[in-house]
């Protein structure tokens, strides 16, 4: 009976300000898709650091006046080093057919270099790609190299892309919260203004506390769902209009984002909705239904 | 059943106190008139008994419980054990006499079925039997002054506190109204009373502490109006 009773408080408290109601909800929906989106940024993140990382190769090149026995004892200096994983070498005719596979679609390219003319270089993969100045400088020096690259700067300048549109995407979320956030203390002050004399009453004759106050923060709560679900529908829009649509060849390239990982947003906003909605709500109420 | 203990209570902002080292006590099953000019502090009494304010100073007990003390948590198990009438009725408007009674037992968790049974039980009590049905707007002020007897009186509890019941009601109606707070006081039930109403206090014969400024200057058992 009494659930029954709050529950049909609540639907009555979001009917009588339906306006209000569909306003908090949608700067709700729009924060919290917000905050999917920075959330998906950032599991993508780890997830390519994870795939590309295990991939990365230091690339020492070689000068071409080397010698056989410098050869030997920098492979062999490498193959006993602890930070490697694996040496890889690679001749100036294996470089070559590398590069003519990866440009293959620019002819004019291929033409103009020719066979020989490429370095040749020992391929190293690092236990840990982040070590990678350690490996620099014990080998930068050393007679017979010619310069060492790091492949993990190219991916770290993708990543500080993808940070930064998380960072973004995290300042419009908690702008748009705090606009939630006004919007429903506001409601709740009106809702607990056009209710004043049943609180009174209530509180005159005795009814628990929360049995008054959880009307109000379920309303709150309600809202924060239903702006979840609204946030969350627009971030599985995205997801097929965008990440499997118009950005396809983006989202090859980098790691595609599974459903799986866009579900788990889901339970992530709709807690974040109510959670902040619900505080709000009681915090508020603290205010303006003094028992 | 009521004690009050050397209470003083200022209100903020306020020159002088409301009550002044305000001793007094009440028994069970008493009827009581606080009586006084305006702004003397009687209703300041009520408003300590209901923890709606703590005084400055004193203790207040209610039901051999220290008022005073009390966490704000157990304020609403309290507070059922207390009916209260007001001079403005404060009824519920868009509910009808049995809904405005049903509602004060529904929000402290009784089920409608015990509703369905007790709300017609005490709408007949206070003389509105058949009337059950009205909106506040279709009664007149004496018995919209009933239902809220009836709404305090629902739950049986110890004490019937009433601020100024009559102040809006014709003599004759308040009469009525006197009537059935002597019937609900016969059952055993502690009436304290604040009022200016002198007509009532003399017909009615029973313990009178009058208040001026906020001192007790006068307290006598079947007295008048003064």
């Amino acid at each position: 009976m009494r659930l029954k009773y709050v529950l049909s408080e609540v639907m009555v408290g979001l009917w009588r300000n339906v306006t209000m109601t569909v306003a908090m909800i949608i700067t709700m929906a729009v924060s919290l898709t917000m905050l999917g989106a920075s959330g998906l940024i950032y599991t993508q993140v780890n997830d390519m650091k994870a795939y590309y990382y295990d991939k990365i190769e230091v690339a020492v090149f070689l000068k071409p006046d080397i010698t056989d026995e410098q050869r030997t004892s920098l492979e062999g200096a490498l193959k006993s080093d602890p930070l490697v994983r694996e040496v890889i070498y690679e001749s100036k005719d294996q470089a070559f057919e590398k590069f003519q596979t990866m440009f293959a679609d620019t002819p004019a390219v291929v033409d103009a270099v020719k066979p020989g003319q490429l370095p040749e270089s020992f391929r190293v993969g690092l236990k840990n790609p982040e070590q990678y100045e350690q490996i620099f400088q014990a080998y930068s020096t050393r007679e017979g190299v010619d310069q060492i690259i790091d492949q993990r700067n190219l991916l770290e300048k993708i990543f500080n892309i993808l940070g930064s549109i998380q960072t973004m995407a995290l300042v419009a979320a908690s702008v748009m919260a705090i606009a939630a956030l006004l919007l429903v203390g506001n409601t709740i002050q009106v809702a607990a203004y056009s209710k004043r004399r049943e609180v009174a009453v209530m509180k005159l004759v005795g009814a628990s506390n929360w049995f008054i106050q959880a009307p109000f923060v379920l309303e709150a709560v309600v809202a924060g769902l239903l702006g979840a679900i609204i946030g969350f529908g627009v971030l599985c829009l995205g997801k097929v209009f965008l990440l499997d649509g118009s950005l396809q060849e983006l989202t090859k390239l980098l790691t595609p984002i599974s459903w799986g990982k866009v579900l788990i947003m889901l339970p992530l906003m709709a807690l974040a909705g109510s959670v902040v909605s619900s505080i709000t709500a009681w915090v508020t109420l603290r205010f303006y239904l003094r028992v | 059943m009521i004690q009050l203990e050397h209470v003083t209570k200022t209100y903020p902002k306020a020159s002088r106190p409301s009550l002044d080292d305000v001793s007094v006590g009440i028994e069970k099953g008493e009827f009581v008139f606080f009586i006084g000019p305006s702004g003397s502090g009687k209703s300041t009494i009520i408003k300590l008994l209901l923890h709606e304010i703590t005084p400055n100073r004193g203790r207040v007990h209610v039901n051999s419980r220290d008022v005073t003390a009390m966490r704000s948590w157990k304020i609403p198990a309290f507070r059922r054990q207390i009916g209260c009438v007001f001079q403005d009725f404060r009824l519920l408007p868009n509910r009808t006499a049995y809904e405005n009674v049903a509602f004060a037992l529904e929000v402290i968790g009784k089920t409608k079925a015990v509703a369905r049974r007790v709300v017609p039980e005490v709408l007949e009590l206070v003389g509105l039997g058949g009337k059950e049905h009205r909106y506040p707007h279709e009664l007149s002020g004496g018995e919209q002054q009933r239902v809220a007897v009836a709404r305090a009186f629902v739950n049986r509890p110890l004490i019937l506190l009433a601020d100024e019941p009559t102040g809006n009601l014709d003599p004759d109606t308040s009469i009525e109204i006197m009537r059935l707070l002597d019937r609900i006081n016969r059952t055993g039930t502690t009436v304290v009373m604040v009022t200016h109403d002198s007509n009532i206090v003399n017909q009615m014969r029973r313990r009178v502490i009058e208040i001026e400024s906020g001192r007790i200057v006068r307290d006598q058992a079947r007295g008048v109006y003064g």
